[in-house]
């Protein structure tokens, strides 16, 4: 099989480009597809875990489970809030969220 | 490590994931994002299947494809005229860029075996493992069972739904047309209406 460590890289580097991109973007929309790539990659590696260090426990399948459960809440709940800020102020922009800012 | 059929699907399933994963981050069009975020996902289940979880794949396909990443791209569509922004990044886009490369540089170092030569302390000898144990054959069954039994999942399992219960009724109030319309829209600032 291939070693662990390649599953690890694959899922490092998934996690670095969706940090860049919440970092970088702009569109609030876009942010929150950079998170999903983030949960991914910790799903990787939850899973790659499991597989080569504890085939015989289900502890590492089942947390990924529940990961899919809290990803899928955050999107339904992000979305929400953008399109409740677009309805208010036109805009999907992140920086133009500032209504609680001092 | 010779080159089996394995390695290759891994090999192509990876490079999937993380291409679209980048073109996700870097399509200046957002509706094309959503569809990159599809395929990466794909890839991911892919990458599932070869780790012997494919309960985990359905998942994959059925919640984070066919679920989420369809909310992503309605909710694209009902913000329109704003999938292309002139700007794709804001200003401070090569620090960041610079901090993830510098992150993916640090992770590498400590899960790869590349460091040991230079006397680093192989504490990672394990990640090298390229001959786990087999997984029992009803993993699956076993794992339905452990999610509702009292002695493993059962307590997390009813949190996750009553969690996406609260996700549920907390969105349709945040998105209710109802209480935002005698509120008055405030543009951006520097914007004069």
């Amino acid at each position: 099989m291939v070693p662990l460590w390649m599953y690890l890289v694959v899922a490092a580097a998934l996690f670095c480009v969706g940090m860049f991109g919440v970092l970088s973007r702009r569109n609030a929309i876009a942010i929150l597809m950079s998170i999903e790539l983030m949960l991914n990659a910790v799903n990787i590696n939850l899973v790659a875990f499991w597989r080569y260090q504890a085939p015989e426990r289900l502890n590492g399948q089942a947390f990924a489970a529940f990961v899919f459960a809290v990803a899928a809440a955050e999107t339904a709940v992000g979305l929400a809030l953008i399109i409740s800020l677009y309805r208010r102020r036109k805009s999907v922009v992140a920086d133009d969220a500032n209504l609680m800012k001092w | 490590m010779d080159i089996t059929i394995e390695s290759l699907v891994f090999l192509i399933f990876g490079a999937l994931t993380l291409g679209a994963g980048v073109l996700v981050v870097t399509s200046r069009n957002l509706f094309h994002s959503g569809l990159y975020l599809m395929m990466s996902l794909f890839g991911v289940a892919g990458l599932f299947v070869l780790l012997a979880a494919p309960l985990l794949a359905g998942f994959q396909v059925v919640v984070y494809i066919g679920a989420i990443a369809i909310l992503i791209i309605v909710a694209i569509m009902l913000t329109p005229g704003l999938t292309q922004i002139k700007t794709l990044f804001n200003e401070q886009w090569m620090v960041n860029l610079a901090a993830a490369v510098i992150v993916f540089l640090v992770l590498v170092s400590v899960i790869t075996p590349l460091m040991d030569d230079v006397g680093v302390d192989n504490w990672n000898a394990d990640f090298t493992e390229d001959h786990p144990k087999a997984v029992a054959a009803d993993s699956m069954t076993t794992l339905g069972e452990q999610l509702v039994d009292p002695d493993y999942f059962m307590l997390p399992f009813e949190v996750a739904s009553v969690l996406l219960m609260a996700a549920m009724i907390g969105a349709v109030l945040l998105v209710n047309p109802g209480q935002a319309e005698d509120e008055s829209v405030v543009p951006p600032e520097g914007e004069e209406v």
